[in-house]
């Protein structure tokens, strides 16, 4: 697993911009519209800002992809909508509830809050290559025998952390587990059923390596 | 053995983990489908002055932009009262009323017009609080009203009087799906409607309604929600509409979602209430007169608001016997985006209306609140009448606050709480247990009914629909299973199809807590009448002459997959073999079913009625840990104990009790939706607007079911389960405000809901002060 620097700062780059572009919108809001918008010279004469087209390569799921996208697209919008892998949720679209949540290169992020070309050579798992051979992967069982959720919404991000939290350092206690699953929001709050499910696959790891 | 009473598995269960589960914005883009937004009011009040489409027009890959001009139908509507713009006329009445919707080829070309668009506003003063409702006179309809016996003898016979204002706030639905639609336009003006609501029936009749459609030109379908919780029985209507309006003037596909932003902005939420009160009772704690005047903050049009308010109402006593009460509902008309339907629906306010009011009169008598509550419980034969007239039957309200008093072991542990505060300088505790009653059926008679339809097709399995819609909560999974055991057959045989107004027409919302019981007992009528065809044929099939047995549908058993004669067990037929044999016999399998909740009715003329066909009851124990000095509070054990009847199944009724009492537990704690003084709603995301997390999950959570088969009103016995254990939570809310009267009463009196970390520091840093919602003592 690759550390990589200058892409965690890109990331962080990017949270920077959205805040402020949320910032803006509120004051977009808040005061004269059309006063800010006629500030704005992105925008005179409604023109859509230029695209910058990047072509990138990566692996999803185990298959090599060549996708054309906006430099600006999100690896979340790259996957369902270049990709038509819809499993990975937008619920907030700004890194803040965890629906969206993929593995690249082992590690969970929010594919909200980083850009699709970004990930050049990279190996990126969603929910939809979890199950192999048509077997659903343990912590999806585990996940249906406990009841790990109710409208499903934000069942595919919390399945890709709780994976991800497998290969992670974390205590034993439910209470650790609840720390490590912090990032993923669920509204219909199947929480106690989630941290079961997550810890009757860990349990049943330790088991397994014993 | 029937699948009733088992934990059977969602049945999207498999979906949801592998990510196949459909949503309204994975489905596929069709060729040509536009992308729909709209230009929403920057301001909650104001007059438009003008509208200049010029520059957004100009936006490459603008298709359409339509105004309140290009719609041909009604451009105004409402669930009760029709008091709704879909696009704004002369005025705006909240920030994110739609003015303009526009219809692109891509995203970035509609936000680029969105932000173009020139509305000119002239802004008016907004009326944003009930205060200034009341001021303004600004009221949605007129005032409400429950009265039973006599307030001012009850005053005069009680020992003490308090009075006091109690105030609670609204709650973002944060259903994680934002609202949705995607529309297909069809032959001759017909439109298909894909929409994430809880409503098709609604969306379709508003869509026709708007259009200047006929009904049944108009099919809505509603696979699944990524939650709803009231959120969408009405307010998925207006995106659907607005998507309509363009697939209607374009011919194309078009497609709505609305990001978390906007949604949280301009959309309803859970009403805020201020209440005023009176309340008198005797030196034991025992109420001899309430009389308390509810207000509510409607937002700018009516919604569901009377509705709420009604059933905050009808809440107002939750399970205590108020000999002489009068309760005074008024529902004002603010600048708010409209308050709307949410798990509860006004019964949470109600409820912690009184609840306030048992601290209030424990701490003023220096009681524990326990014992109040226990002295004022509905009783079983006597003092179990409601202020609206209707009879606590099936009483469970003493047994349960018992069971839970013993295990939660709250007396000892009140006593340990009770040291710890004298002890600890840097955090306090508080534990708190509080009953719920909530009614079950829709307070408006005519929507207390349901229709299914039950199709089995030749090789046995069955397909069903009705106007159950699925948002997580399982009532697709109950109806399945009662439908799998009516047939005796497995519930894998049995598929749910989506909810859509072509196969069950005229449905009412998914709301009330009551999607199964009318659903799931109208799926079962229609099972009744096949089953009773099947019987018929297999009578025939089974009979013997050589052995004597004629043939005799009331013998014919349906057990196990297989269909068989009482008098001849040995020869069975499976169903599969069964329905073959009727299908070449010629007999219908198919059917429609119907059911009508009997003996419902309210009428608010006079405030009296049955509204209720029973009640859903429970009672918690939470215990909370305050840090004294940043107000940051932990829930450390909560206790839960529900009376749902004979659930139809436990496992997923157990996950709508946690999950409706944590969300409880965001509204009394950390929700805390924050407007600028020009209405602007400041925490419209997850950073600002906080949800529970995993984490605030109480640190021990028991949760039991009590037994209860004795409700033989409602389908196989099992009791509704959505909403009331969300009252439940009521019981943190309670338990901080004991934490904080530990060090100052005074402190206590002022808490509002929700609890936040800056509320409880706020409220114990001004303590000296005197306070707005201090209650004052008029009578020694
Ligand atoms: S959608 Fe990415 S974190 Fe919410
Ligand atoms: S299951 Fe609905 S948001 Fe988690």
């Amino acid at each position: 697993m690759t550390y990589k620097i200058s892409r965690r700062r890109f990331g962080q780059l990017a949270i920077a911009t959205s805040a402020l572009a949320a910032l803006y919108e509120y004051n977009f809001a808040k005061s004269n519209i059309q006063a800010l918008a006629k500030q704005s010279p992105a925008w005179q004469g409604g023109n859509i800002p230029k695209l910058t087209k990047v072509n990138v390569n990566f692996q999803v799921n185990g298959t090599k992809q060549a996708v054309e996208v906006d430099s600006r697209m999100s690896l979340l919008d790259c996957l369902r909508e270049k990709l038509k892998l819809t499993g990975s949720k937008k619920g907030c679209d700004h890194g803040q509830c965890g629906a969206c949540t993929v593995m690249v290169n082992g590690r969970r992020i929010n594919s909200c809050l980083t850009f699709a070309c970004m990930h050049e050579g990279d190996e990126i798992t969603t929910i939809e290559g979890l199950a192999k051979d048509g077997n659903l992967h343990p912590m999806q069982e585990a996940f249906i025998a406990h009841d790990g959720f109710q409208c499903g919404y934000c069942t595919p991000g919390q399945i890709m952390s709780a994976v991800a939290l497998l290969s992670e350092t974390c205590g034993k206690q439910d209470s650790d587990v609840a720390e490590c699953m912090s990032g993923n929001i669920c509204r219909c709050a199947a929480y106690p059923n989630i941290v079961a499910a997550i810890q009757e696959v860990r349990k049943g790891k330790v088991n397994a390596s014993l | 053995m029937g699948s009733v009473g088992k934990d059977i598995a969602h049945d999207s269960a498999v979906g949801h983990v592998s990510g196949e589960s459909i949503y309204i914005d994975d489905m596929a883009f069709a060729k040509n489908e536009l992308i729909v937004d709209f230009y929403a009011s920057p301001v909650a009040n104001g007059k438009i002055v003008s509208i200049d489409l010029t520059r957004a027009s100009n936006v490459p890959g603008i298709v359409g932009l339509y105004t309140h001009k290009d719609i041909e139908g009604h451009n105004k509507f409402g669930p009760i009262i029709a008091d709704e713009y879909l696009l704004a006329e002369e005025k705006v009445e909240f920030i994110g009323q739609p003015i303009v919707v526009i219809a692109g080829e891509t995203r970035k070309a509609v936000l680029a017009a969105r932000k173009v668009i020139d509305v000119k506003i002239d802004v008016l003063e907004p009326t944003l609080t009930i205060d200034q409702s009341i001021a303004r006179k600004q009221y949605l309809a007129e005032p409400r009203f429950i009265k039973r016996g006599d307030v001012d003898a009850g005053f005069a016979e009680a020992d003490h009087i308090l009075e006091g204002r109690f105030i609670s706030g609204g709650q973002d639905h944060f259903y994680l799906e934002g609202q949705a639609a995607i529309v297909y336009p069809g032959e001759y003006d017909n439109l298909v409607v894909h929409s994430s609501t809880q409503h098709p029936s609604e969306v379709q009749e508003v869509i026709a309604h708007v259009l200047g459609l006929q009904q049944n030109q108009v099919v809505c379908i509603t696979k699944r929600m990524g939650g709803g919780f009231g959120g969408k029985e009405c307010q998925a209507t207006h995106p659907a509409c607005m998507a309509s309006l363009v697939a209607h003037k374009t011919k194309r596909p078009a497609r709505i979602v609305y990001n978390k932003d906007d949604d949280m902005s301009f959309t309803g939420g859970r009403h805020p209430f201020q209440n005023d009160y009176k309340v008198g009772f005797t030196k034991d704690g025992v109420i001899t007169a309430l009389k308390t005047d509810l207000y509510t903050n409607g937002g700018a049009a009516n919604d569901l608001s009377t509705a709420v308010l009604g059933r905050a109402m009808t809440h107002a006593d939750n399970a205590y016997f108020i000999a002489n009460a009068h309760i005074n509902g008024y529902a004002c008309k603010t600048n708010l985006p409209p308050n709307t339907a949410f798990r509860g629906f006004g019964g949470p306010q109600g409820v912690v209306n009184i609840e306030n009011i048992m601290e209030e009169i424990a701490l003023f008598l220096g009681k524990d609140p326990f014992d109040v509550r226990s002295a004022n419980c509905y009783g079983i034969e006597e003092r179990n009448t409601t202020p609206y007239g209707q009879i606590v039957y099936n009483n469970l309200l003493p047994a349960l606050l018992k069971k839970v008093a013993e295990t939660s072991d709250y007396k000892n542990r009140l006593e340990a709480v009770k040291k710890f505060n004298q002890t600890s300088k840097t955090h306090l505790k508080g534990i708190s247990i509080t009953p719920v009653k909530f009614g079950i059926s829709f307070t408006t008679k005519f929507l207390n009914q349901a229709n299914a339809m039950v199709l089995i097709y030749k090789d046995g399995t069955v397909l069903v629909s009705t106007g159950a819609t699925e948002m997580g909560q399982g009532a697709n999974t109950k109806i399945r299973q009662l439908v799998a055991d009516e047939f005796a057959i497995d519930p894998n045989m049995v598929i749910m199809a989506p909810t859509a107004t072509d196969k069950n027409n005229n449905t009412s919302a998914t709301a009330a807590s009551a999607a199964t019981d009318l659903n799931g007992s109208a799926a079962v009528d229609a099972c009744v009448k096949i089953r009773q065809r099947l019987a018929e044929c297999a009578a025939n099939y089974l009979s013997s002459d050589g052995a004597g047995i004629s043939p005799s549908p009331s013998h014919i058993v349906f057990a196990d997959g297989n269909v068989f004669d009482k008098r001849r067990p040995d020869k069975k037929l499976t169903f599969a073999e069964i329905v073959s044999a009727a299908y070449h016999e010629r007999i219908n399998l198919g059917e429609r079913g119907f059911y009508a909740t009997p003996g419902i009715d309210f009428n608010w003329k006079t405030g009296v009625g049955q509204p209720f066909l029973y009640y859903t009851q429970g009672a918690a124990c939470s215990e909370v840990l305050i840090d004294r000095f940043t107000g940051e509070l932990k829930v450390v054990r909560a206790d839960l104990w529900m009376d749902i009847g004979k659930s139809i199944n436990p496992g997923i009724d157990r996950g709508q009790i946690t999950g409706a009492y944590i969300q409880g537990m965001g509204w009394v704690t950390t929700e805390e939706l924050r407007r600028s003084e020009d209405g602007v709603l400041l925490s419209h995301s997850p950073t600002t607007y906080k949800i529970p997390n995993v984490q605030d999950m109480p640190r021990v959570f028991n949760v039991d079911l009590f037994d209860n088969d004795k409700n033989d009103v409602n389908i196989k016995g099992s009791k509704a389960v959505g909403e009331p254990p969300f009252l439940l939570a009521i019981s943190v809310w309670t338990a901080v405000k004991q934490a904080i009267a530990s060090v100052s009463k005074e402190a206590a009196q002022k808490l509002k809901l929700p609890a936040t970390n800056e509320e409880i520091i706020m409220c114990m840093a001004t303590s000296k002060k005197s306070a707005l919602a201090s209650a004052k003592q008029t009578k020694a």
